[in-house]
């Protein structure tokens, strides 16, 4: 059934880049109404900046929309220091889980993306096959086993059970599968061949290159979606010394909002999510040149 | 499968090679060195694969196949797990809240993407790439982030829109009660993906060759016209995709529903959403089996729906 869908999308990809085309008129009335859709999209994100500069009492007393008392630094203050500091073991737990994980998945699905792109060779496109049907298996599915499985191999509750899943790209492989049909030629591979390059010479050494701005998609991809990796660490972790971002925080939200000590962690809950964002969209402004490219890799060559 | 495009590095074909029989032995072994690099590369990722996704999934399988008694520890009962499923409120109840959600969320995601998308191709815009990032930019909000946030400003205590309509003498607004709260939910999840859809749909838009316009023009073709009968019909591949995305992605909704629950405990329940209810059995009513016939079943569903909407693209292309 994922057949068709690669079917196409193959052959969607034989389509080259488009010149840019000329512009027809700018319209001041567009842009004015996707400004005000943009509103949408950017008042969370701001109403997230305006309650962090908030003192507890503030954030119920005044206007949610606009600032009041500058406590920002204080709500900082608590945010690193609540709890002894743990928000800062899930900032780095996080950075490793992520950084892991994504070069991990990367790298894999890049090296196995251009054998089932460039090798005809026994058995590979069954696996090809196989592995695009696994991009529609519910995690549920996946993360009870695992978890059970973990569990007798006793690496529950240790970085491994976050980090060993989220290596297993099965997109990234079908990402990387259709852009190195692509962006290696065979005469390239050919011509290596006739020089007596080795295949590993040849993949290590000029293949390679080639491959980057898909590799580099598939990174982004797989940073993200473990940055925001939510549902397999609550699962598989119980210290919370181990948390990522989004556990700890989820779980300081429900501290907070049961009302278990004190009422002053609201603002510390916001604070530590405003943090916890920053770094991705940081990362998102100044990689904007390489994941517009990159998504556009995904799409186009999809 | 996607044909093999032209892979010459296949060696030879053997009608070939029987012509050059000296050569032979040189080519089989050419050919014997790039299966070992083929596999050489591609197996370290299946090994990964099948320890973290087919053995799992084989477990679960064998799992649901066993039911956990009081007495007499744990014994085979076949597909009596899924018996029971399919006979359960709670699951065919979670199942129908994910069907409603994707009835309404999805089209209205993939919509709006698909316009914003449209109006960013046409190029009639200024402003151009800030209002590319800045549709895009929740995309790199993780959700559970984005949960906290939507379910402060949802809040009657200081949430915005409580305070406007408190200022505004009107009742404030109760986004978390009973029948509001599947809306509020997608609200969050459409709010986060929009402009991660928008940039896929972006992206196949502007790989459409532009001569595809010219004659449409010459024709008179205005750019709504060019849009629906040129741009939509070239992006189909990027629509499915996106489209196949979404209804897996709902079908597994967990987070926001399972975060909103601590400050609207009342609106959602513990099944809320079949992921949801596989988590509780699993991790609070200690029933891994009947949790794994349930991932199943959900897994089923997901891939009825998605063969089902992979099938009516199929047949409108078929069609046309």
């Amino acid at each position: 059934m994922t057949a068709t869908v690669a079917d196409r999308l193959a052959a969607r990809s034989q389509t080259t880049a488009a010149p840019r085309r000329k512009r027809s008129g700018r319209s001041t009335l567009l842009t004015v109404a996707m400004l005000l859709c943009l509103v949408y999209f950017l008042l969370p994100i701001f109403w997230l900046i305006v309650a962090s500069t908030k003192a507890n009492e503030d954030l119920f007393s005044s206007f949610g929309l606009w600032f009041s008392h500058m406590n920002l630094a204080e709500n900082l203050q608590n945010v690193f220091t609540f709890q002894n500091g743990v928000f800062v073991h899930w900032m780095v737990n996080s950075l490793i889980y992520a950084v892991v994980s994504g070069v991990g998945a990367s790298a894999l699905a890049t090296a196995a993306g251009y054998a089932f792109a460039k090798y005809r060779f026994p058995g590979g496109n069954a696996m090809f096959t196989i592995v695009l049907g696994a991009v529609m298996i519910p995690m549920t599915a996946l993360a009870i086993p695992t978890y059970l499985l973990f569990a007798g191999a006793n690496l529950t509750n240790t970085p491994w059970a976050v980090i060993l899943p989220s290596l297993v790209s099965p997109f990234g492989v079908y990402l990387m599968r259709v852009y190195a049909a692509d962006a290696v030629p065979d005469s390239l591979i050919e011509a290596a061949r006739v020089d007596g390059a080795g295949e590993m010479r040849i993949f290590l050494q000029i293949v390679l290159r080639l491959l980057v701005p898909g590799s580099i998609t598939v990174l982004l991809f797989a940073l993200v979606a473990s940055w925001n990796n939510y549902f397999l660490p609550l699962i598989m972790l119980n210290s919370p010394e181990l948390f990522p971002l989004p556990v700890g925080l989820a779980q300081w939200q429900a501290a907070s909002a049961a009302g278990s000590g004190s009422q002053a962690l609201f603002s510390t809950v916001i604070t530590g999510s405003l943090v916890s964002v920053l770094p991705l969209m940081a990362a998102f402004l100044f990689l904007q040149r390489y994941w517009q490219s990159g998504l556009g890799t995904g799409a186009v060559k999809a | 499968m996607p044909r093999d495009r032209a892979s010459p590095l296949q060696a030879e074909t053997p009608s070939r090679q029987a012509q050059r029989t000296p050569r032979r032995k040189t080519a089989n072994i050419a050919r014997w060195r790039q299966y070992v690099a083929a596999y050489a590369l591609s197996m370290p990722f299946m090994v990964a694969f099948v320890l973290m996704v087919a053995v799992p999934l084989a477990y679960a399988g064998y799992l649901s196949l066993f039911k956990k008694q009081l007495i007499g520890g744990i014994s085979f009962v076949g597909m009596d797990n899924y018996g029971r499923a399919l006979t359960d409120p709670s699951f065919l109840g979670g199942v129908g809240r994910m069907a409603l959600f994707l009835v309404i969320q999805v089209p209205v995601m993939l919509g709006l993407s698909l316009l914003f998308a449209l109006i960013l191709d046409s190029g009639m815009l200024r402003l151009q790439k800030f209002i590319r990032l800045g549709v895009f930019l929740p995309y790199a909000i993780p959700s559970v982030i984005a949960t906290l946030m939507w379910g402060y400003l949802y809040g009657k205590d200081f949430g915005p829109f409580a305070q406007l309509a408190k200022s505004l003498g009107l009742p404030a607004p109760d986004f978390l009660a009973g029948g509001n709260v599947l809306f509020s939910i997608m609200n969050i999840v459409t709010w986060g993906f929009v402009g991660y859809n928008m940039i896929v749909m972006y992206a196949a838009l502007r790989s459409i060759p532009a001569e595809l316009y010219e004659a449409a023009r010459v024709d008179g073709a205005g750019e709504w016209r060019v849009a629906w009968s040129i741009k939509i019909p070239a992006i189909k591949g990027a629509l499915l995709l996106t489209t196949i995305f979404s209804v897996i992605g709902s079908f597994q909704l967990f987070n926001e529903p399972n975060l909103l629950r601590v400050i609207a405990p009342a609106a959602i329940s513990q099944d809320y959403t079949p992921n949801m209810y596989a988590f509780q059995l699993s991790f609070v009513n200690q029933d891994a089996n009947y949790a794994a016939a349930i991932a199943f079943l959900l897994g089923i569903v997901i891939m009825a729906v998605s063969y089902g909407v992979q099938l009516t693209a199929n047949r409108k292309e078929g069609a046309s």
